[in-house]
C-alpha cells in the first residue's frame, strides 16, 4: 500500500520529527519505505531517513507491505500530517 | 588576537585546557574469522548503548529533557537497521575488519550530511562522528575522555566539543568554549547559549596555537579571544567581564517592568519576528507584543504556496502564544530583494520600485484572500492586528480593504467566527504615504513606520549597493521630519503610530522618536531591554525639545554627534 503526502511540519523531517517517525514506524512487522524524488529508504532507519533531508513542502511517498500494512500506513500518515510540531 | 564566531556572549578569563581526544587510527587488517568480528561488533555496540544509556540518565538530570534528547538520538543510531546490516555485510561480504567496515559505512553517511544544504543538518554530521566514535573506540579498546572530574576552573579548547563532552563536564568548573569548527547553530554554540557559559566558534586552529594552562580571555559578543595577554589587557577584560554582569542583572530586573519615561509617558516595546520560533526570543527579552511579524517566511524555501491551513496554525501559535497582548501581522511582502521560485516574477530594472508586496497581493487576490483568511481564523486565538506593507495610495489602501470586507463577508457566509476588534493599520514606508498621511490616518487604526525602506525611498539609495551606503542615513534630517509628519497626522486623527524599523531599537535614535511622540517601538527582541532601560532614563519634556532641535539641524552627520553628546 502507499501513500503520497506533502511534509507540511515547519523544521521538515529533521532530527526530533524523523526520530518520531522511526520510533513509530518500528511498532510495525511491514516493512516500511519512504520514497522521496528516485531514492526509496527503509524508514526504520534514522540515518536513511535523514540522508533524504526533507524540509518543509518536499513530497515523499510511504510505501508499507507486510500483515499490518494499513494500519502502518494511516497510522504514519496521521503521525506525519497531523501530530509533528 | 583571534577572532570568530561569537557564538554565545560573556565575557571570560581563565586558564586553558586542550581537550583532544586520542586519533583513531582505522586501520585495514586480515582477520581470523568473520563470526569473530562480527561478533567484536556486536559487543561494541552493546557497550556503547549501555554507556549512552547512563550519559543520557546523567543529562536528563543535569541539564534537562531538550538536550538529552540528543542522546536518544544518538541510541537511535546505535539501533538503525540499515547501518548494522550494511556493517555486516561489509564485514562478511569483504571479508574485513569490524571497525574498518563500520567507519566506511560510517563515513558514506557523513559525507551525504556535510553537504546537505540546511546548516542544521551540517552540523549533524557531529552528531553521527561522535555517535560512531565510540563504537570506534570500544573496537580499538581506547579510553573516553572524562570531563566530569575536572577540578579546577577552565577554558575548554577542543576542535569540536562532542554532545558526550558537554553533557557529561562538570559544568560548576567550565568559563567557556573555544573550538576550531562550528557556527551559531552547531552543537556546542547551542550547549554553551543554554549553559551560558560564553563561546566563541570556528576559530581554525585555535587548539594548535593555545598550549595547556596558557591564560586566555575572550569576549562571546565580539568573538575576540587573546592568549597570554598583558596585565593591562587582563585588567580591561575583568573591567568589562563586571561591566557586562552588572549591565546583564540590570537588564533582566527591567523584566515586567513599563516601558515608561521619568515623567510618565508609556510607550510599547514590541519585537520583530519571522517564524513562531521566535516567539522564545520574545518571551526572553519581555516583549509587550509582536509589531511585525513577516509572513513571507511562511511562503519561502518551498516549492509552492502555504495553504490557508497551514498559515492559520502558524498565526494561532503566535497570537496564542502573546496573548493578551497584541500581534503585527503584516500581510504577503515579497518582491523586491525577495522572489518566490513558484512564482513567476519578470526580471525588473527597479525591483524596489516595482511588483511587490500589496501591489502584487492585490494583482493576485487569490494569494492575498488565502492569507486574510488564515488570518481572521486566527484571531480568534489573540489580539491580532493586520498590517498592510508598500501601501503608495489611497486607491490602493481602499483597495486592500475592500478585499478584507470581502473575505469577512464570505466568512460570515460560511458561518465562520472571527474576531470583532481585529485593527487594521498599514505600513508607512513610501514618501507618498508619509505625505498623504493625514488623509490616510482617516482610514486606518494605526500607522506602522517601517524605516528600512522608507530611507532607501526618500533619499533615492538603493541600501543594497554597497558604494552608496554611506548615504544610507537614519538621521539624515529629511527622513527624521517625514517621521515627524507621520506621527503628528496619526495623532491628529487619533490613531496610535509605531515603527518597526531598525530604527526603532537604536539607542541614539530612540530619544528623538520618543519625543517625537511614537507610541509603538517594534525592534530585534535582543534590544527590548536596553531600549527599556533608556527610556525609563528620559523625561519625555527634554526628549520632546532634543526631537524639534534635531529636525532643524542641517546634515546627518551632525544629528548623529548630537545625540552621542545628549547619550553621555
Amino acid at each position: 500500500m502507499e501513500k503520497t503526502i506533502i511534509v507540511s511540519n515547519e523544521s521538515g523531517l529533521h532530527a526530533r520529527p524523523a526520530g518520531l517517525l522511526v520510533s513509530k514506524a518500528k511498532n510495525y512487522a511491514s516493512d516500511i519505505q519512504i520514497k522521496y524524488q528516485d531514492k526509496i529508504v527503509n524508514a526504520k532507519s534514522i540515518m536513511n531517513l535523514l540522508s533524504l533531508g526533507l524540509s518543509k513542502g518536499s513530497e515523499i511517498t510511504i510505501i508499507t507491505k507486510g500483515d499490518d500494512e494499513e494500519k502502518a500506513l494511516n497510522e504514519l500518515v496521521d503521525l506525519l500530517e497531523n501530530q509533528l510540531d | 588576537m583571534f577572532t570568530g564566531t561569537n557564538a554565545s556572549p560573556g565575557i571570560t578569563l581563565g586558564k586553558a585546557l586542550i581537550v583532544k581526544h586520542e586519533e583513531l587510527v582505522i586501520e585495514k587488517k586480515d582477520i581470523n574469522s568473520v563470526d569473530e568480528e562480527l561478533k567484536r561488533f556486536d559487543d561494541a555496540m552493546e557497550k556503547s548503548i549501555e554507556e549512552l544509556n547512563s550519559v543520557k540518565e546523567k543529562a536528563l538530570k543535569d541539564l534537562g529533557k531538550e538536550e538529552a534528547e540528543i542522546f536518544e538520538a544518538h541510541l537511535m543510531v546505535l539501533d538503525d537497521p540499515e547501518l548494522i546490516k550494511s556493517t555486516k555485510d561489509k564485514i562478511t561480504n569483504e571479508n574485513l575488519n569490524a571497525e574498518y567496515a563500520f567507519k566506511e559505512i560510517i563515513n558514506q553517511f557523513i559525507t551525504i550530511f556535510e553537504s546537505m544544504e540546511n546548516e542544521y543538518m551540517r552540523e549533524r554530521a557531529a552528531d553521527i562522528k561522535d555517535v560512531s566514535d565510540r563504537v570506534l573506540r570500544h573496537l580499538l579498546g581506547k579510553t573516553i575522555i572524562d570531563l566530569a572530574t575536572l577540578e579546577e576552573e577552565v577554558i575548554l579548547i577542543a576542535h569540536d566539543l562532542t554532545p558526550s563532552d558537554t553533557a557529561t563536564m562538570n559544568k560548576d568548573k567550565v568559563l567557556g568554549f573555544l573550538t576550531n569548527t562550528g557556527g551559531r547553530t552547531s552543537h556546542t554554540a547551542i550547549m554553551a547559549r543554554s549553559l551560558e557559559v560564553p563561546a566563541v566558534v570556528g576559530l581554525k586552529n585555535i587548539t594548535e596555537k593555545v598550549n595547556n594552562e596558557d591564560y586566555i580571555v575572550f569576549n562571546g559578543d565580539s568573538g575576540e579571544v587573546i592568549i597570554n595577554p598583558d596585565e593591562k589587557t587582563i585588567e580591561k577584560y575583568k573591567k568589562l567581564k563586571l561591566n557586562y554582569e552588572k549591565m546583564k542583572k540590570e537588564l533582566e530586573s527591567l523584566k515586567g517592568k513599563e516601558s515608561i519615561s521619568t515623567d510618565g509617558r508609556k510607550v510599547e516595546l514590541a519585537g520583530n519576528i519571522g517564524t513562531p520560533k521566535d516567539i522564545d526570543g520574545l518571551k526572553n527579552n519581555d516583549a509587550e507584543g509582536v509589531g511585525l511579524y513577516r509572513t513571507e517566511f511562511l511562503y519561502m524555501n518551498r516549492d509552492n504556496l502555504p495553504t490557508e491551513d497551514e498559515q492559520y496554525e502558524s498565526y494561532k501559535k503566535v497570537l496564542e502564544s502573546m496573548n493578551p497582548n497584541p500581534v503585527v501581522i503584516r500581510t504577503l511582502d515579497v518582491g523586491g530583494d525577495k522572489n518566490l521560485p513558484y512564482l513567476e516574477f519578470e526580471n525588473e530594472m527597479n525591483p524596489f520600485l516595482g511588483y511587490r508586496a500589496i501591489r502584487l497581493c492585490l494583482d493576485k487576490k487569490d494569494i492575498f484572500i488565502t492569507q486574510l483568511r488564515a488570518l481572521l481564523r486566527a484571531s480568534n486565538h489573540g489580539n491580532l492586528r493586520i498590517m498592510f506593507p508598500m501601501i503608495s495610495s489611497l486607491e490602493e489602501l481602499l483597495e486592500a480593504k475592500k478585499v478584507l470586507e470581502g473575505v469577512k463577508a464570505d466568512l460570515n457566509n460560511e458561518g465562520i467566527e472571527y474576531s470583532k476588534d481585529i485593527e487594521v493599520g498599514m505600513m508607512i514606508e513610501v514618501p507618498s504615504a508619509a505625505i498623504i498621511s493625514d488623509i490616510l490616518a482617516k482610514h486606518v487604526d494605526f500607522f506602522s513606520i517601517g524605516t528600512n525602506d522608507l530611507i532607501q525611498y526618500t533619499t533615492a539609495v538603493d541600501r543594497m549597493n554597497e558604494k552608496i551606503s554611506y548615504l544610507y542615513r537614519p538621521f539624515n534630517p529629511a527622513v527624521l521630519r517625514l517621521i515627524k509628519m507621520v506621527i503628528y497626522n496619526g495623532h491628529k486623527e487619533n490613531i496610535w503610530v509605531g515603527m518597526c524599523g531598525e530604527m526603532a531599537g537604536d539607542q541614539k535614535l530612540i530619544p528623538i522618536l520618543l519625543g517625537m511622540g511614537l507610541d509603538e517601538f517594534s525592534m530585534s527582541p535582543i534590544s527590548i531591554l536596553s531600549a527599556r532601560k533608556l527610556i525609563r532614563s528620559l523625561k519625555y519634556e527634554d526628549a520632546k525639545e532634543i526631537a524639534n532641535k534635531v529636525v532643524n539641524i542641517g546634515t546627518a552627520k551632525e544629528i548623529e554627534e548630537y545625540m552621542e553628546k545628549v547619550l553621555d
